[in-house]
């Protein structure tokens, strides 16, 4: 028996969508781009290499939680998997922020239209004949969005921290600054500035109240995330834009592709 | 100035139907239901299309305009070029009764079951008393005009029939949170949300919103936080214990 808009009742219109806008360009340009990110974090990820160029840390290998890392003064090293990890460190920390972005509300509106096509556009047919959503598994598992949020703030703490640690030179001298410290503290502010306008973060400062009357301070940092969240997406394209960069500059440091320009 | 334009109209009803093309005249400043009236007055009297405001407040004009849920009467002609052949067909989610008449009862039975707004025992009408911060949020919901563009937009029943009976759509969704955020509403609308009306079903693609002609944002500021406090309920156990300790609401 026909389904959707072809389903017994409704009016019998042979197209199954009668669009004549571009609505295909929005989800083709999100899929270049995601999949231009993963190709490009996965070789990142996998090469266990050139992510350090002091003062400066790669955003991909920070902090680094395995015994394999280069030497990196004064970053933020915890070795919680001792030395029997012999892969490349990046793959443990990446999936804290990769669950975060997958979880995220924004992304999953981006990603179910991109690559799912569940649906590609607004009044546009997906291909498939049965849907359930987020009821069962494994996508019932966005509702642990939060739990990455939690995650994500600390990594956004020690991020902080790496571009603290890049007001040196690259000899260890605090009161420096070059190029690389610019393109780390825009990377972070825009990683924060995502972190904190999620849709998890405003439930949490307030959203879950029933009274904001009650609950004065906690009414004040609602209204700043919720004008924080209204930017959501453009923060969200900003931050995974920022982190690439950040790491392709560590990168072509690292690997002498170019010397880091020096303002003093 | 006029110039004609080239419309087609679905013509047709339960049984049967077809697009047909017609040639409408069209002056400036004129919407999509202007042209539609102009079609019954000069060359399809039996044309059905239910209207009332011509204003965008009382829902009524639903349609699709090339493909896009719209309300006929704030679709300006103007955003068309002269060249364009504009299709107008009824709601694609709802059955349809003639021509762009469609039957948006599903829409009421859906409303029959979320129930009224409950205060606290004891407190009678005349008593109640809250503070604008509490209630504002909420507001905004009420701004709702129940065209059912984004019922009829949301592709969890317009591309599954079968989800009809589990899912109560954005609309109703959103009743749910304002009811939710209410100061003084004691129901339990959160389990309700996720078990009855299938807030899980939602994966949060943001069509509702799009549609909106009274541009709520229904997906943000109710449908994932009526999310989000099912997870506090459901999915996440810490907040669940620091509610049965702290009583905190």
């Amino acid at each position: 028996m026909a389904t959707g808009t072809a389903a017994p009742g409704r009016a019998q219109i042979r197209e199954r969508h009668l669009r004549t806008d571009r609505w295909w360009l929005a989800p083709a340009v999100t899929v270049t781009i995601l999949t231009g990110f993963i190709i490009y974090s996965t070789w990142r990820a996998f090469a266990n290499a050139d992510y350090f160029a002091e003062p400066y840390v790669s955003p991909f290998y920070s902090p680094c939680l395995a015994e394999n890392c280069d030497s990196m003064p004064m970053s933020a090293n915890a070795p919680l998997f001792g030395d029997w990890w012999r892969l490349s460190p990046a793959l443990i920390i990446l999936i804290f922020p990769l669950g975060f972005r997958l979880t995220c509300y924004y992304y999953r509106k981006a990603y179910y239209r991109g690559f799912w096509a569940s649906p590609s556009a607004c009044a546009v047919p997906e291909p498939r004949g049965k849907y359930s959503g987020e009821t069962k598994f494994p996508l019932i598992m966005q509702n642990f969005h939060r739990y990455f949020l939690y995650f994500a703030v600390v990594v956004a703490g020690i991020l902080t921290w790496d571009v603290i640690i890049a007001f040196r030179d690259e000899h260890g001298a605090w009161g420096h600054m070059g190029l690389g410290t610019v393109v780390l503290l825009a990377n972070v502010l825009l990683i924060w500035a995502y972190t904190l306008s999620c849709h998890s973060c405003r439930h949490i400062v307030g959203g879950r109240l029933k009274h904001f009357s009650k609950h004065p301070m906690r009414y004040r940092y609602w209204q700043l995330v919720s004008r924080l969240n209204t930017r959501h997406m453009q923060l969200a394209w900003a931050s995974l834009f920022s982190v690439a960069l950040a790491d392709l500059y560590v990168y072509f440091v690292a690997s002498g592709v170019f010397d880091d320009p020096r303002f003093f | 100035m006029s110039y004609k334009a080239n419309f087609r109209v679905w013509r047709g009803d339960v049984d049967s139907g077809e697009l047909r093309d017609y040639t409408v005249e069209v002056n400036e400043g004129e919407v999509v239901l202007d042209i539609i009236h102009r079609l019954q007055a000069t060359q399809a009297p039996d044309l059905a299309v239910r209207w009332n405001c011509k204003a965008g407040k009382c829902g009524s004009c639903s349609a699709e305009i090339n493909g896009r849920p719209r309300l006929l009467c704030m679709t300006r002609m103007s955003t068309f070029s002269q060249e364009e052949t504009i299709t107008v067909t009824p709601m694609r989610t709802f059955p349809v009764i003639r021509d762009l008449v469609t039957d948006v009862s599903f829409n009421y039975a859906k409303a029959r079951k979320v129930p009224s707004f409950t205060p606290p025992e004891g407190l009678k009408a005349g008593e109640y008393r809250m503070q604008q911060v509490d209630v504002e949020r909420s507001q905004e919901f009420r701004k709702c005009i129940e065209c059912y563009l984004c019922q009829n937009t949301c592709h969890v029943i317009r591309d599954f029939e079968d989800n009809k009976e589990a899912f109560s759509g954005p609309r109703y969704l959103m009743r749910i949170a304002e009811l939710d955020m209410h100061p003084l509403d004691v129901a339990d609308r959160q389990k309700a949300a996720q078990d009855e009306h299938g807030l899980g079903y939602c994966n949060i693609t943001k069509c509702c919103t799009e549609v909106c002609p009274e541009h709520i944002k229904i997906t943000d500021n109710a449908l994932i936080p009526m999310k989000e406090r099912v997870a506090d309920r459901k999915y996440d156990p810490i907040v669940w214990l620091g509610d049965k300790i702290r009583r905190r609401k």
